[in-house]
């Protein structure tokens, strides 16, 4: 889990290196992501772990924070 | 014959007064609303002294935005849409360049109203809308006006850092209009939804037709682009039949697999444009909605939004790129070579009525792209250049090639990547540095040589530059590569970038 966690938050460092992504947990609420970065995100997530995140996983809740997308992540591995 | 958008208006507030004319996920108004607001706005404008000249739109995304537009032609004045997610620095230089005396606030967007640069008058959308109406005062201004008349300006990326504004008149948007409602059969029927921004040329298609025909626009909020379930419930909802859209919006819902949960059950008119369909998610669309009709439109914001357009009726070829067909009837489109003749590949120039009345206050960049016609020495005519090389295919179609220079289209955006170079030069520390597109992850790279970090540089970057122009990639670098006469090597940078 925490292997996973520092992975995203990697990726999502290379998208915003100027933002907190570590300790935020309204990264849609609060605007941190755009549409463009959540299309970016996705196809990464996908590419690096070899999931596939599918239209219905694709909501706020699930977007928040580094902690919420690491536990799609892994229920999507689990699910394999 | 209409002379003036508002004609439009007029008629059909008779007809369909109580029908909700604008509408977002909250609240709607009613053609009858927004007629007696927009003459309202029109009235406290004119008590103002503000006349044929630039009024400044600055509010939210919201169906009062669209009122206060109308408020402002009411007043025989255009308006100038600012948005509140541009940077302050864009917006000086908008201010700068309209000279505008008067901006109409909402309650969201007038304390940062009051950090501008501006020494005019501030006032709220909710205050104005109530003005008592001086019909005799309205009624002179209409007598008075002319087609020829400005009713907007939008403003566009500039490659020298500098954004443009683009004048576009009555006759131009009645012209396109007219032609774009016949061309994708737009009728009373018709239930938009909104994607495009209020601040440029591409959200023409629904406000006007909304008027013409008494048709229904709703505002689809745009957190709903990220999530695309929610976003085809939101049209199933309202029922929506006509989208025109960017190609990333569609692509967004069609990439997902959202049609496995969930599939537009109303839409049967759908229009797209900007960038590139990728044919795999077209296919996608087709398979759901066998039986809508499919457009691909084409024009830059100085032609009055479209200019082209191609209804997908063949079966195309898996590394075919959907055309851009042909230009609407009354308008002509020209491919001119370098020496200005006519060629079967091109830079595509487009002739009519739909040309735009230029540059605001900037006859310079006017005088390199709004031109006479070389191919006509007899009389003056304007014809506009777009920088786009097109040529025809086997079936006589219109297709994109290439840009001349360094224009790009990144979500559906117009982007100069000169303009972004030119903001990073100017950051303090900043010593050189080169920006590059990359097409197929539509991501904007950045490399730069300087004394920051990539996360001190983003960071001062969003002061300067709208959220999407900002690098999606930043890299550091000790030197830049170069060209032998002494450019900055984009080709060498492309390579750096996909070997990394």
């Amino acid at each position: 889990m925490e292997e996973i966690k520092s992975t995203i938050l990697e990726i999502l460092e290379e998208m915003h290196p100027d933002e907190d992504f570590e300790h935020c947990d309204t990264l849609v609420d609060s605007k941190v992501l755009d549409s463009f970065d959540i299309i970016t995100l996705i196809s990464e997530i996908n590419e690096e772990f070899d999931v596939t995140i599918s239209a219905d996983k694709i909501v706020p809740e699930n977007f928040n924070s580094v902690d919420a997308l690491a536990e799609l992540v892994q229920s999507l591995i689990d699910e394999d | 014959m209409e002379n003036n958008v508002l004609s439009y208006l007029d008629k059909i507030v008779n007809k369909v007064p109580d029908k909700v004319a604008f509408a977002n996920e909250a609240e709607g108004f009613t053609f009858r609303e927004v007629y007696r607001q927009s003459r309202s706005v029109g009235t406290w404008l004119h008590s103002q002294g503000c006349y044929r000249e630039p009024v400044v739109v600055f509010m939210e995304k919201h169906p009062k935005t669209i009122l206060a537009f109308f408020g402002v032609i009411t007043a025989g004045c255009y308006y100038v849409p600012i948005d509140e997610e541009m940077p302050q620095s864009r917006i000086d230089l908008i201010l700068e360049n309209c000279k505008a005396r008067v901006i109409i606030c909402d309650a969201h967007t007038i304390e940062k109203a009051r950090t501008f640069r501006f020494g005019g008058t501030l006032c709220l959308y909710d205050e104005i809308a109530s003005t008592p109406e001086d019909a005799a005062a309205l009624q002179e201004i209409r007598r008075k006006a002319l087609d020829i008349d400005p009713i907007y300006i939008v403003f566009t990326s500039g490659s020298t850092g500098v954004p443009k504004g683009v004048a576009a008149c009555h006759r131009s948007v009645i012209d396109y209009i007219e032609q774009l409602s016949e061309t994708l059969g737009f009728s009373e029927d018709t239930v938009f939804a909104n994607q495009t921004p209020l601040y440029f040329d591409a959200c023409l298609k629904e406000i006007y037709p909304t008027l013409k025909f008494g048709a229904t626009t709703y505002i689809v909020p745009k957190s709903l682009f990220m999530f695309p379930v929610k976003l085809v419930e939101f049209l199933n909802e309202h029922k929506v039949n006509t989208i025109c859209w960017v190609v990333s919006a569609l692509t967004m819902i069609s990439a997902f697999g959202t049609f496995k949960t969930v599939t537009p059950k109303y839409l049967r008119t759908i229009a797209f444009g900007s960038e590139v369909f990728p044919i795999k998610q077209f296919r996608l669309w087709k398979s759901v909605l066998p039986d809508a009709s499919f457009t691909n439109l084409y024009g830059p914001t100085e032609g009055t939004g479209m200019c082209c357009f191609y209804h997908v009726e063949r079966e195309l070829a898996d590394d075919e790129p959907i055309p851009i067909g042909g230009p609407f009837p009354n308008t002509e489109i020209l491919l001119l070579d370098e020496q200005n003749r006519p060629a079967r590949e091109g830079e595509i120039c487009i002739r009519g009525t739909g040309v735009t009345l230029g540059y605001y206050n900037n006859p310079e960049k006017t005088r390199e792209s709004f031109v006479q016609n070389p191919l006509n020495t007899a009389y003056p005519e304007i014809i506009y250049r777009t920088g786009d090389i097109g040529r025809y295919n086997e079936h006589g179609e219109l297709v994109f090639v290439s840009r001349k220079d360094f224009q790009i289209k990144h979500m559906g955006h117009r982007i100069e990547l000169g303009e972004i170079e030119a903001n990073v030069n100017m950051l303090e520390g900043l010593k050189l540095c080169g920006c590059i597109y990359d097409q197929d992850k539509g991501k904007i790279v950045l490399y730069y040589v300087g004394d920051m970090t990539s996360k001190e540089l983003v960071a001062k970057l969003k002061d300067r530059l709208p959220r999407y122009m900002i690098p999606n990639y930043v890299e550091q670098l000790t030197e830049l590569p170069f060209t032998a006469n002494g450019k900055i090597n984009r080709v060498a940078l492309k390579e750096r970038y996909a070997s990394r």
